[in-house]
This record gives structure tokens, C-alpha cells and sequence, in this order.
């Protein structure tokens, strides 16, 4: 089987890796779960090497980076900062420009939008090559729309892994330049009318039959970050239903900015700020999610979420990110009594222990 | 003191007006000043007000089973079944309140002594609980008889004959203090073995449910309760019955004559014109015993109507379920849905539990708390529905008698009457009969109830203090750690009503949360089972408390609120058979909810809130 240059999400899972970097072969397996992700597809880490391969430039990347000395911090800025014109620069090959442009049409057209607004993002494939996880690590553009920008984001991305920082890490650490790579991911953006994180644990006490959901309009940078004090919701996860809720005053929100494919932070307006940001039906659904996410995975998740405001109540909840919980899932867990125990032996030692009283 | 949490037991006033109120019930309820040891014992312990039992201050007659409850309860736990670090639980009262206080086990020697009965005498019990359950209903059901083969008859002015020539030797007066006796007796009796497993019962499930909250800080009670509950549980069999009569109805083709009546007698009437008509109410009669002793309360109060009380409560409901029928719905209880639902719930919690150790421990607790609930569940039927109902109407039965001699002006008086006191009285009128006098009772009880009439008013304006005394770290007795976890809640919750000066004001009530889910909609305040006829389909139910009686109103509404009622009550369990919201023990529903409101229910948070 011939090595894809661009792939659907869906076409990817945890095996993808090396093909897809973390990101986006962690988004394809979880679409293979039967969760709701906003659609996209990736350049793949072998569209990216072929890319070094067309015009020579590999060889002028190597050339360029030949005898550079990791301490010469001018050096490395200037290499650096050519390199990664060069690259923005060169044409894609006819090839994986066409298979772009043919993913990105089809996704618009699936999406129902002209020139559908995507993020692109870089994926890595941090876990063979640890350079990479230096890899523009953070790069990451919001609302692009069309070809042309499209296929400059991109290459952006690409040049990500040229920053004077990254190349000083692996000159530092002796890895070969060559055997970098990384893919790109392309997802639909999301009107994000509310996002936030879930816990598929209660990570303030630890209970497992507890999801925690945390939202605030807007992007999800708001919460993630800490700047607001988001909703608070409470979900049994046996039941679904929410046992608690609290509704804070939130007085900012994240919302892109055109312009710069940013987030944006922005003040909400007086009269959004204590109306909760997310209706419980989207909760449910979403906690139905994480409940499912945690059954794939086999243990207690960290998720980020978002509510597309451009979808209808019911298909619009979409699940953006999923990784393993780690506090609680590091620790011990309760002391169970002993089981060897009699029924009348565990009853006399709740009795003996009692009931403090609040 | 000043910065105690409750006030100091003797610190409580008198109501104006209700001064000597301590005559109406035993002496042994007062606090006491002149006696030193026993006023440092009383202002050392922490007595909480126990709402859940006493919602309104207590008719000196009903204290008959706070009495017989005091006695059975503390009996096992100290004398029986020596619990190690309990002794009984002490009952006082305040202003016509009852309040309780567990007495614990001071010396570690003692509890360490206690130890080894416990493990010996309950243990036994817990390992041969079935068999032991199925001796207990024996002997309920005997002490049943007994009390239903009382007869109280009217003292004639000349015996029969019969009387001289089968040589009895006793009078019908004789009889009726020996009837009075064996009554109250009975009573004590029926008590005596309520507790006989309560206790153990409450034992298992608490220590099922620490269990489950150290593993799930978060988990609800209800989810617990839905783990363990029966599904085939005695007290919906009355229900049954009355679906089986709508059924009957149906095939016998009377149908229409039912639904043409609002009153049973009149519909009666009709009934016995035709064959299938007598048929029908000849099944109608089967059923009543013992069926129809379920009480529309709890039973544990005497204005709790039984339907062989009223026939209008069971007849409004059979009518309920024939319109049901008709249209097609089905009557049906969805036990296998019931059962799946439980079944899963448990699974997905087991499954979440950390390990193989923690498994075990689960499944064994789980086993026993399932093998103790069915007597928790069932004891119910049989002593405060099926023995109370009984009770109630032979104690009316001799109030009748009282009655018909002046000892009191209505039935209804003889509740503010201690049961000492009806004995006393009874001598006197029984006395007097035989002398052919007239009795001293009538010139001394009908002024003394009027003056009780107006401190029970009293009592009732008054609101009771959570508690009186001084908390203790910890409780370890049972069946309080089960009382006080549901009453101290409900206090904090309810004492907001009680301090909002307009009730019109109050617009959000907060109970437990029954049964998940949220809906909106028009409220339907009932306040007894006779009026559920009067529900329209989607409404919401605001009622005192549920039980069997008032099963038929489920399948029209779409939510539950009530005032009295933990997450083991009748709403809450068939609430969550059909899926659909409830918040209990709100306290105060039916007083601030009216009919015609539009209401928000939060089964899930326990929130009420009224939006118009």
C-alpha cells in the first residue's frame, strides 16, 4: 500500500502515528469510537517529506544547516529565519496540492459552507522523534478559508519546525534534520458558542462515577487557561442526569479574530455574564460522549469540547481533544474493606465508626 | 452559654396559654429542673426534633407508638442484640414535639464486652434472616387476628339472658375495659416486633451505603436505594388488586355504571340490581381484607384514612384505571424495565470500582443489604398500614361508647386523650353502669379537651429548634444515623419557609431528589388520595406524601412533589419506575404551591421552583 500524502480523520487511528502525528491519529480514533469531531483531514508526514524531496530541498535545508553551531544564537536566528522563507516560499507539488485542494472542496461541500473556515494545526509525531515535540508546537491557525491560504498555513507549519529553537534542540541532541516530520491537520472550525473541558472523574474528590464538565461561551482558551470562573456542572455518569450546577458571573470570552487567525480575548457583555452557557441538553450529550470516550479508552479522560452555534440542538456538540486524566489516576485508590470479612464483621465496624455528624 | 448551636434543653419557654401542657402526655417526656441527676444527664445529651416522624406536635393518643417505639427500639439495642456502642435511643418532649436522643456506650470495656453478644446475637440473625422473617410474619399476622377478633360493644341496660343461662359469670362492662386492654397491648406487641429486625435492617443498609460513598463521594442516595430495593414489594399488591378490579370490571361489562358515580355507595346501589354487578363486588369484597387496610398516609397517624376507611379513595382509583384501559394505555407495572435499569445501574458502578478486592467487598455488602431490605420495605404493610388501620377504628369504636355516656362531645375527642387516661375514664363509665349511677368523666374531660383543642393550636404556631443540647462527634446508633441524616437536612431546608413572612413570597422549595430528571409544568395540589380523580393528564402532583393508595395518579402525571418522605418513599420508588421527576420531603409543598401554578421539578438537584 502506497503511503497517503493527504488523509481523512476518519481514515486514521491510534496506528496512524507515525503517518499523522499525535493530534490528529488521537481526533481519527476517536471518530472511530463513534464520537462526534468536527471533520477535517491531514498532510501527512509523508506529503511533508515529499515535499523536502521536491526541488531539492532537503539539500538546501542541509546545506544551510551544515556546521551551525548550537550556541551561535545570531547564527541560528538568521539560518533560521531563511530556512523557513525558503520553505514558505516553494510550491507544493502539483500532486499534494490538487489532493489539498480536492480534500478541502469535499469538505466544504460536506460541511454545507462555501470555502469552509478550518484551523490548521501542526500535528507531530512526537513519540519517534522527541525534537519534535519542539516542533512549532503551538502552531496553530484559526479561520482560514480557501485554497490559496490554505496551502500558505500549511506550509507555515512546515517551516514550524525550523525556529531557532527547534534546531538547536536537535543539534544539541544529534538528531539528523532529515528524519524530522510532521503532519498537518485541517478541521472544520467550530462556531464555538460555548466550549470547555469535561473530566470523566470528579477530580476534586476522585469519584469515578462523576463527570465534570466546565464551559464558558466562546472559545475554550478561556477556561483552559483559567481566566474565568466557567459553569460548573456535575453529571452522574450512570445516570446522566446533572446532580449539581453552579452558574458563575463570567466576565471574558475567547472569539477569533479574522484578521490575525487568532483567538481573541473579549469583554461579554453585561447581560450574558450570569446566563449559563451551555443548555443541559448539550450537557447530557456531551457527558454521554465523555462517558463513551472513557469506555474506548478503558480509563478516566481529560477532554476538550466545544458547542458549533452553526449546528442544530443534537448534532452539534463536537469533542475536540481527549487524553488520560492523570491526577487522580496516579493515586491510590480507596481502601476497600477486606472482603474475607463476614457481612456482620463489616457491619460492626460501620457500626464502631459511626457517623460524624456535619 | 452563648455560642451553643441549639439552645440548653431546659432553656426552651413555655408557650403563653399552654402552661401544665406536661399533663398531656406521660410524665417521663418533660425535662426536668427538680431532679439534679437527671437535669445534668438531660442538658449532657443532644436531642434533635425528629420532623420526619412528628411533622405536627403529637395528639396525646398517638404518642401510644412513640411510647411503643422508645421501648422496642432501645430493647434490642441494649438488652437484645447488645449493639457495642449504643445503648437505646431517650425520647423527650418539647411543646408537643417529640424529640430523640441516642444514649451511647461510654466505657471501652463495656463496648469491648458488648462486642462478642453482638457478633453471637445478631450475627444469628443476619444468618438466618429469612428463615427468622418468615417466623416474624407468623407472629405479626397472629397478633393481627388477635386485635381483629376485639369486639368493643355497647354496654346494655340489662345483660342477655344468655349471659345467666351458659353460666359466663362476666359482664359486657367487664369486657370492654378487658377489650381496651388487650387493644393497647396488641398495639405494644406489634411494636415490639417492628423492631425486631429494623434495626439490623438499617445496620446492613447504612454500612452497604458508607461503602458506596467512600468509593463515590458523589453518588446520590437514591442510587443506592435503587440498588437494593425489591421490585416485588408487598406494598404494591393493593395496587394490584385494584388494577384486577378495573380489569373485572371491564370483562363483566359494568364499567359504565362505575364511571357514572363520584361516590361508591351510589354506584353500590346499582351494582346489586344486576348479576354481573354482584359479581364484581363480590371480588371487591375479597380483595378489601386484608388489601384494603392500606392507609392513604403513612398509618402512623389516627386521621390517616384507610380505603376500607373511605371506598371513595380505592373506587376513584379502579375508575382512574378503567379510563386507562380504555384508551389503550397499558396499567402495567414495567418490572422488567424496573429490573434491567436496576440491574444496570449496579453493573456500571461495580465496573467503576478500582479493583478485584473492591469488587468482592461490594458484592457481599450489596448481597446482604438486598437479603435485610425486603423486611425494611415490607414491615410497612403489615404494622403501619394493615395493624394501625385496625387499630385506629377499634379506638374509635370505644370512643363511641364514650361518646354515647358524655365522656367526650365528638368521636374525634378521644385523640386528645392519653391512653391511661381512656383507661381511667373507662372505669369510671364502666363503674358508674354497673352502679347505676351517673360518672364523674362527663363534668371532667369535655372542658379539660377543649383547653387540649387550644394548646395543640398553640403547639402548631410554634416552630420547634432543630434540636436542644449538645451535639456529640459522632453518632453510632443505626436507625438515628438513618433519622438524622435525613432530618437535619430537611431542617436547614425547611427553616427557610418557616422564616419567610409571607408564604406567597416563597417561590423555590428544596427536598431530596427523589428521582432524576427535570420538567415544567401546571401543578395539581392534592392533599388527600380521594382527589386524584380531579388530575388532568401532564400535570405535576403536590401532595402531603404518597403511598399505594395514590398509585393510579402516576400514570397521568409527570412529576412528583411531596412534603414528607425520604428517597426509600412510595413516590420516590415509583417515580423512578416510570421515569419521571420527583422531589420529596419538601416540607411545605403543599401549602405554597397552588393548583393552576406553573412549577419547575429538578429530580435530579431536589429543587422545586414555581415560575408562574
Amino acid at each position: 500500500m502506497t503511503m497517503p500524502l493527504v488523509c481523512w480523520f476518519q481514515e486514521c487511528n491510534r496506528d496512524s502515528l507515525a503517518l499523522v502525528g499525535g493530534k490528529v491519529s488521537s481526533l481519527g480514533e476517536l471518530i472511530g469510537a463513534g464520537i462526534r469531531v468536527p471533520p477535517g483531514f491531514a498532510v501527512t508526514t509523508h506529503g511533508y517529506r515529499q515535499f523536502f524531496e521536491t526541488d531539492g530541498m532537503n539539500h538546501k535545508v542541509h546545506v544551510r544547516l551544515n556546521g551551525l553551531d548550537e550556541h551561535d544564537a545570531e547564527a541560528l536566528d538568521s539560518v533560521s529565519a531563511e530556512i523557513r522563507e525558503m520553505i514558505e516560499t516553494a510550491p507544493l507539488s502539483i500532486e499534494l496540492e490538487d489532493q489539498i485542494a480536492e480534500h478541502y472542496r469535499h469538505l466544504s461541500t460536506h460541511c454545507n459552507v462555501p470555502a469552509v473556515p478550518v484551523a490548521v494545526r501542526s500535528s507531530a509525531t512526537a513519540e519517534d522523534l522527541p525534537g519534535a515535540s519542539f516542533a512549532g508546537q503551538q502552531d496553530t491557525y484559526l479561520w482560514v478559508r480557501g485554497v490559496d491560504d490554505l496551502l500558505a498555513k500549511t506550509k507555515r507549519c512546515f517551516a514550524s519546525l525550523f525556529t531557532a529553537r527547534a534546531i538547536a534542540y536537535r543539534l544539541r541532541m544529534g538528531f539528523d534534520h532529515e528524519q524530522v516530520a510532521l503532519s498537518v491537520g485541517i478541521q472544520k472550525m467550530a462556531n464555538s458558542a460555548a466550549a470547555g473541558v469535561m473530566f470523566t472523574i470528579n477530580p476534586i474528590n476522585g469519584d469515578r462515577s462523576s463527570i465534570v464538565v466546565n464551559a464558558n461561551f466562546g472559545f475554550g482558551e478561556s477556561v483552559v487557561s483559567g481566566e474565568v470562573t466557567p459553569d460548573e456542572f456535575l453529571i452522574n455518569k450512570i445516570s446522566l442526569d446533572i446532580v449539581r450546577r453552579t452558574v458563575p458571573q463570567k466576565e471574558i470570552y475567547y472569539a477569533v479574530d479574522r484578521a490575525s487567525h487568532s483567538c481573541r480575548r473579549l469583554d461579554l457583555p453585561a447581560e450574558r455574564q450570569s446566563v449559563q452557557s451551555v443548555l443541559d441538553d448539550d450537557v447530557t450529550e456531551l457527558a454521554r460522549m465523555g462517558k463513551r470516550i472513557e469506555q474506548h479508552y478503558g480509563r478516566p479522560m481529560d477532554v476538550e469540547w466545544a458547542v458549533d452555534g452553526d449546528m442544530p440542538t443534537g448534532s452539534n456538540v463536537f469533542i475536540l481533544q481527549a487524553r488520560p486524566e492523570t491526577v487522580w489516576s496516579s493515586q491510590q485508590p480507596p481502601a476497600a474493606p477486606a472482603a474475607s470479612k463476614s457481612a456482620i464483621e463489616h457491619i460492626l465496624s460501620s457500626i464502631m465508626t459511626g457517623k460524624t455528624m456535619a | 452559654m452563648s455560642n451553643r448551636l441549639f439552645p440548653a434543653p431546659h432553656d426552651v419557654e413555655t408557650i403563653p396559654g399552654t402552661e401544665g401542657w406536661q399533663r398531656m402526655y406521660p410524665y417521663n417526656y418533660s425535662f426536668t429542673k427538680n431532679d439534679v441527676t437527671r437535669k445534668q444527664y438531660e442538658e449532657g445529651m443532644f436531642w434533635f426534633y425528629d420532623g420526619l416522624h412528628y411533622p405536627e406536635p403529637t395528639y396525646p393518643f398517638d404518642l401510644i407508638w412513640d411510647e411503643a417505639w422508645y421501648l422496642a427500639l432501645s430493647q434490642f439495642n441494649t438488652r437484645i442484640f447488645s449493639v457495642p456502642p449504643v445503648y437505646g435511643v431517650d425520647h423527650r418532649i418539647i411543646n408537643g414535639y417529640v424529640y430523640i436522643s441516642p444514649v451511647p456506650v461510654k466505657d471501652p470495656k463495656e463496648i469491648e464486652e458488648r462486642i462478642g453478644h453482638f457478633l453471637e446475637r445478631a450475627g444469628y440473625y443476619y444468618q438466618n434472616w429469612d428463615a427468622l422473617t418468615a417466623k416474624w410474619e407468623e407472629k405479626i399476622k397472629a397478633t393481627i387476628s388477635s386485635l381483629e377478633a376485639i369486639k368493643i360493644e355497647p354496654l346494655p341496660a340489662l345483660e342477655d339472658k344468655q349471659v345467666v343461662f351458659d353460666g359466663i359469670g362476666e359482664s359486657k362492662g367487664y369486657h370492654l375495659l378487658k377489650a381496651y386492654d388487650e387493644m393497647i397491648d396488641l398495639g405494644i406487641r406489634c411494636w415490639q416486633y417492628h423492631f425486631e429486625f429494623l434495626n439490623l435492617g438499617y445496620a446492613a443498609y447504612v454500612t452497604f451505603l458508607d461503602f458506596c460513598q467512600k468509593q463515590f463521594p458523589d453518588i446520590p442516595a437514591q442510587r443506592v436505594t435503587q440498588m437494593i430495593s425489591g421490585v416485588d414489594v408487598i406494598m404494591y399488591q393493593a395496587d394490584e388488586e385494584l388494577k384486577n378490579l378495573a380489569r373485572s370490571a371491564l370483562e363483566l361489562g359494568i364499567e359504565k355504571t362505575l364511571l357514572a358515580h363520584r361516590d361508591f355507595v351510589d354506584a353500590e346501589r346499582e351494582l346489586k340490581q344486576v348479576p354481573p354487578g354482584r359479581t364484581w363486588l363480590a371480588t371487591l369484597e375479597k380483595a378489601r381484607y386484608p388489601w384494603f387496610n392500606v392507609s392513604s398516609g403513612t398509618g402512623w397517624y389516627h386521621y390517616d384514612k384507610s380505603w376500607n376507611d373511605d371506598l371513595n379513595i380505592p373506587f376513584s382509583s379502579i375508575c382512574i384505571y378503567i379510563e386507562q384501559i380504555q384508551k389503550g394505555a397499558s396499567i402495567e407495572r414495567p418490572l422488567e424495565a424496573v429490573r434491567r435499569e436496576r440491574d444496570r445501574v449496579t453493573a456500571e458502578y461495580r465496573a467503576l470500582l478500582p479493583n478485584g478486592e473492591a469488587q468482592a467487598a461490594f458484592d457481599q455488602l450489596l448481597q446482604t443489604a438486598k437479603t435485610v431490605f425486603p423486611y425494611v420495605e415490607n414491615h410497612m404493610f403489615y404494622v403501619e398500614h394493615w395493624f394501625h388501620t385496625v387499630f385506629w377504628r377499634k379506638v374509635r369504636d370505644v370512643a363511641a361508647i364514650m361518646k354515647e355516656h358524655g365522656f367526650i362531645v365528638d368521636i374525634e375527642d378521644i385523640w386528645l386523650l392519653k391512653r391511661g387516661e381512656i383507661k381511667d375514664a373507662l372505669w369510671d363509665l364502666v363503674t358508674a353502669w354497673a352502679t347505676g349511677v351517673k360518672p364523674r368523666g362527663p363534668a371532667v374531660w369535655p372542658p379539660e379537651i377543649e383547653w387540649r383543642k387550644g394548646v395543640m393550636q398553640k403547639f402548631r404556631e410554634w416552630a420547634p429548634p432543630p434540636a436542644v443540647g449538645i451535639p456529640p462527634e459522632v453518632i453510632q446508633e443505626p436507625f438515628t444515623v438513618v433519622l438524622w441524616g435525613i432530618t437535619n437536612d430537611s431542617l436547614k431546608a425547611w427553616s427557610k419557609v418557616r422564616d419567610a413572612k409571607n408564604l406567597d413570597d416563597i417561590k423555590a422549595l428544596t427536598g431530596f431528589a427523589a428521582s432524576p430528571g427535570m420538567v415544567e409544568g401546571k401543578a395539581r395540589v392534592c392533599r388527600g388520595a380521594d382527589e386524584i380523580r380531579s388530575l388532568e393528564h401532564g400535570e405535576i402532583l403536590v401532595a402531603p406524601t404518597t403511598s399505594p393508595t395514590w398509585a393510579p395518579a402516576f400514570a397521568k402525571i409527570k412529576a412528583c412533589v411531596t412534603d414528607v418522605g425520604g428517597v426509600m418513599c412510595h413516590a420516590a420508588i415509583v417515580c423512578r419506575e416510570y421515569g419521571m421527576p420527583s422531589v420529596v420531603g419538601t416540607g411545605h409543598a403543599t401549602a405554597i404551591i397552588k393548583t393552576g401554578q406553573k412549577i419547575r421539578v429538578n429530580g435530579s438537584t431536589g429543587e422545586v421552583t414555581i415560575i408562574e
